[in-house]
C-alpha cells in the first residue's frame, strides 16, 4: 500500500514538473524548432532584449499590475477590516458577494465588462484594464487580510485607546503594524494574479493595447517560436521570487504569533 | 455617530467598486441576453426571448454536455490523483514535508498560459512524446495528439490539480490520528477505518477541491483555444466567438448567463453536502 503511494506521489511530481522543465530546457536550444533539441545557447534571450513589442507589453503588464494592486489592496484592506471589527446590516451579503468575483467563471467576467464598457465613457486600455483586474483583486486581498485579523485578539488594540489613543493612533501604531503581514501578502498575490491574468485583459483591453500575457497568446497563436521558451523561464523565475516573497511574509506571521502565545 | 462614519469611509469604497464594476456589468449581460443582434454586428432594442431558445439547439446543447462532461472527468482525475497525494503528504515528515508542499505551490502560482503552452511542447507532433516514442519504439508513427479532446483534458487536469490537492492536505493535515487507532482498536480493518473514518472526515476537503476544479474547467476558454486548437469547441470557446468573431452579443449574454447557472447550481449543491457531511458527522 505504501508503495502504491509513493509510486502515486513521484509520478504526480513528474506529472507537474516535465511541461515546466521542458520549456526552461527548450529555452537554451539554438535550433529554430521549439521541441527538438539541436545545441545550446543564450541567443534567445539576447534576442528579448531587442523586441520593442515585448518590452512595451511588459511595461504595460507592470503598470496595470502595479495600480491595480495599489488600489485593491486599499480596497480591500478596509473591507477586512469592516467586516471583522464591525457588525452591520448586509455584512453576510458583503461577505457573499466578495466571493462572486471569484466563484464566477472569469470569461463571464470579461464579457460582462466588455458590455459594461461600450455603455460608458471609461476609455477602453489601460483604465478599463486595472478597474477589471481590481475587481477579482479586492476579493483576494480580503480574504487575506481578513485570514490575517481573526489571527490576533484586540486587546492590544483596547489597551491602547484605555492609555488615551484615538482612533487614528490606534489604527497606526497597534492594528496596521499587527496585521501588515497579511496586507503585503495580499498585495503580492494581486500582483501576481494580474501579470498572469489572460481572460479578463484580453477582454477588457480593446484593440491595440497588449499585456505580456495578451502578448504571449498572440505569439502562440499567430507563430510559434522559441523565443517564447526564454519568456516563459523569465517569467517563471519571476513567480519562484513571488512565491518565496509571499510564504516568507506570511512565515513572518505564523512565527510572531507563537511568539505572542 | 462617530462609529457609522468609521463604517462608511471603511465601506464606501468596497461597496462602490462592486456595485459599479462588478454588479452593473452583471445587470447588463443579462439585458442583453434578452434583446436582439443587429444586422451589423451591434444590437437592436427589441424585446426577444429567442437567445435563450437557440440553446436548446442540438449543437448547443451538445457543446453543453461536453463542457460539463470534460469539467466532471477533470475533477475526478483529480481527485484519483490528488487524494492519494495530499494523504501521503499530510503524514510526512514535518520537516521536509514543507518543501514538497511547496512544490505543489508553485504551479499554482506560475503563469497558466505558460503551463498550457507547455503541453504544446509536449504533445505536437515534433513534440517530446513522440520523439521518446519514436526513440524507444523507431517504426512508431507520430501520435496526433495536439488538437484533441484529450490534449484538452491532459491540460485542465494539469492547470487544476494543485486547486485539488491544496484544500485535501488541508483537511487530511487537521485529521485526529487518534480517531483512526481506536478504530483499530476497535477490530476495524486498515480498508474500513480508511472508507468509515478517513474519508467522512476529509469530506470538506474533497467538496472544497471538486468546487475549485469544476467551476474554472466548465468555463475554461484558454485550455480547449490552445490544446483544443478550436477544433472541438467547449462553451468558453462558444462565448469567446461571439464576442470576438461572430459578434452576436446577446446570445453570447445567453449563454453566459447560462453558464453562471452551471456553477450557482454547482454551488448550491457543494453547500447542501457540506451542510450534510456536517449533520451526519454529529449524529
Amino acid at each position: 500500500m505504501k508503495r502504491i503511494l509513493e509510486v502515486n506521489i513521484g509520478l504526480v511530481y513528474l506529472f507537474l514538473y516535465v511541461p515546466i522543465l521542458a520549456v526552461v530546457v527548450f529555452s537554451f536550444n539554438s535550433g529554430e524548432q521549439i521541441s527538438v533539441w539541436e545545441g545550446f545557447t543564450f541567443g534567445w534571450y539576447a534576442k528579448l532584449f531587442e523586441d520593442a513589442a515585448l518590452w512595451r507589453a511588459c511595461r504595460n503588464s507592470l503598470m496595470v499590475a502595479g495600480v491595480a494592486t495599489v488600489i485593491a489592496t486599499c480596497i480591500g484592506t478596509t473591507a477586512a477590516l469592516a467586516i471583522e471589527r464591525y457588525r452591520f446590516r448586509f455584512r453576510t451579503a458583503l461577505m457573499r458577494g466578495l466571493y462572486l468575483p471569484i466563484i464566477i467563471p472569469d470569461i463571464v467576467l470579461a464579457i460582462a465588462l466588455l458590455i459594461f464598457y461600450v455603455q460608458t465613457p471609461i476609455p477602453v486600455g489601460l483604465v478599463s484594464v486595472i478597474i477589471a483586474h481590481c475587481v477579482f483583486n479586492i476579493a483576494y486581498v480580503t480574504i487575506v487580510v481578513r485570514a490575517r485579523l481573526q489571527g490576533y485578539d484586540n486587546t492590544l488594540e483596547e489597551a491602547a485607546r484605555d492609555l488615551g489613543a484615538n482612533e487614528w493612533q490606534t489604527f497606526w501604531r497597534i492594528t496596521f503594524p499587527l496585521i501588515a503581514p497579511g496586507i503585503i501578502g495580499g498585495a503580492l498575490l494581486a500582483f501576481t494574479l494580474s501579470i498572469d491574468d489572460f481572460v479578463i485583459t484580453f477582454f477588457t483591453a480593446g484593440v491595440g493595447y497588449t499585456t505580456l500575457s495578451v502578448h504571449i497568446y498572440s505569439l502562440l497563436k499567430f507563430g510559434i517560436t522559441p523565443k517564447i521558451n526564454a519568456i516563459s523561464t523569465m517569467l517563471l523565475a519571476n513567480s519562484i521570487v513571488f512565491i518565496l516573497l509571499f510564504l516568507w511574509f506570511q512565515g513572518g506571521t505564523s512565527a510572531t504569533q507563537k511568539q505572542e502565545v | 455617530m462617530r462609529r457609522n462614519y468609521h463604517l462608511f469611509v471603511l465601506l464606501f469604497p468596497v461597496v462602490f467598486w462592486l456595485v459599479c464594476f462588478f454588479l452593473l456589468p452583471l445587470v447588463s449581460v443579462f439585458i442583453y441576453s434578452f434583446i436582439e443582434r443587429g444586422t451589423y454586428g451591434g444590437v437592436r432594442w427589441h424585446f426577444t426571448l429567442e437567445n435563450y431558445g437557440r440553446l436548446f439547439d442540438g449543437l448547443y446543447l451538445g457543446i453543453l454536455w461536453r463542457s460539463v462532461s470534460t469539467a466532471l472527468v477533470c475533477t475526478a482525475v483529480c481527485l484519483l490523483l490528488g487524494y492519494p497525494f495530499a494523504y501521503y503528504l499530510a503524514r510526512y515528515r514535518p520537516k521536509h514535508r514543507n518543501i514538497l508542499l511547496l512544490l505543489v505551490v508553485v504551479p499554482f502560482w506560475t503563469n497558466f498560459l505558460i503551463r498550457t503552452y507547455a503541453w504544446i511542447l509536449i504533445l505536437r507532433t515534433e513534440g517530446l512524446l513522440n520523439s521518446l516514442l519514436g526513440a524507444v519504439f523507431p517504426n512508431w508513427g507520430p501520435l496526433e495528439l495536439l488538437n484533441t479532446p484529450l490534449a484538452v483534458q491532459i491540460g485542465l487536469v494539469y492547470g487544476y490539480l494543485p486547486f485539488m490537492i491544496l484544500p485535501l492536505y488541508a483537511a487530511l493535515e487537521q485529521l485526529d490520528m487518534s480517531l483512526l487507532e481506536a478504530a483499530h482498536d476497535l477490530g476495524a480493518s486498515p480498508r474500513r477505518a480508511f472508507w468509515h473514518v478517513t474519508v467522512p472526515l476529509s469530506l470538506p476537503g474533497i467538496l472544497a477541491g471538486s468546487m475549485l476544479v469544476f467551476i474554472p474547467t466548465v468555463g475554461a476558454f484558454l485550455t480547449p483555444d490552445l490544446l483544443g486548437g478550436g477544433k472541438v469547441s467547449y462553451i468558453g470557446n462558444v462565448i469567446e466567438r461571439q464576442f470576438k468573431t461572430a459578434r452576436d452579443w446577446p446570445f453570447g449574454s445567453a449563454l453566459s448567463f447560462m453558464l453562471m447557472g452551471i456553477v450557482l447550481v454547482g454551488t448550491v449543491l457543494y453547500f447542501r453536502a457540506l451542510q450534510g457531511g456536517e449533520d451526519s458527522q454529529v449524529s
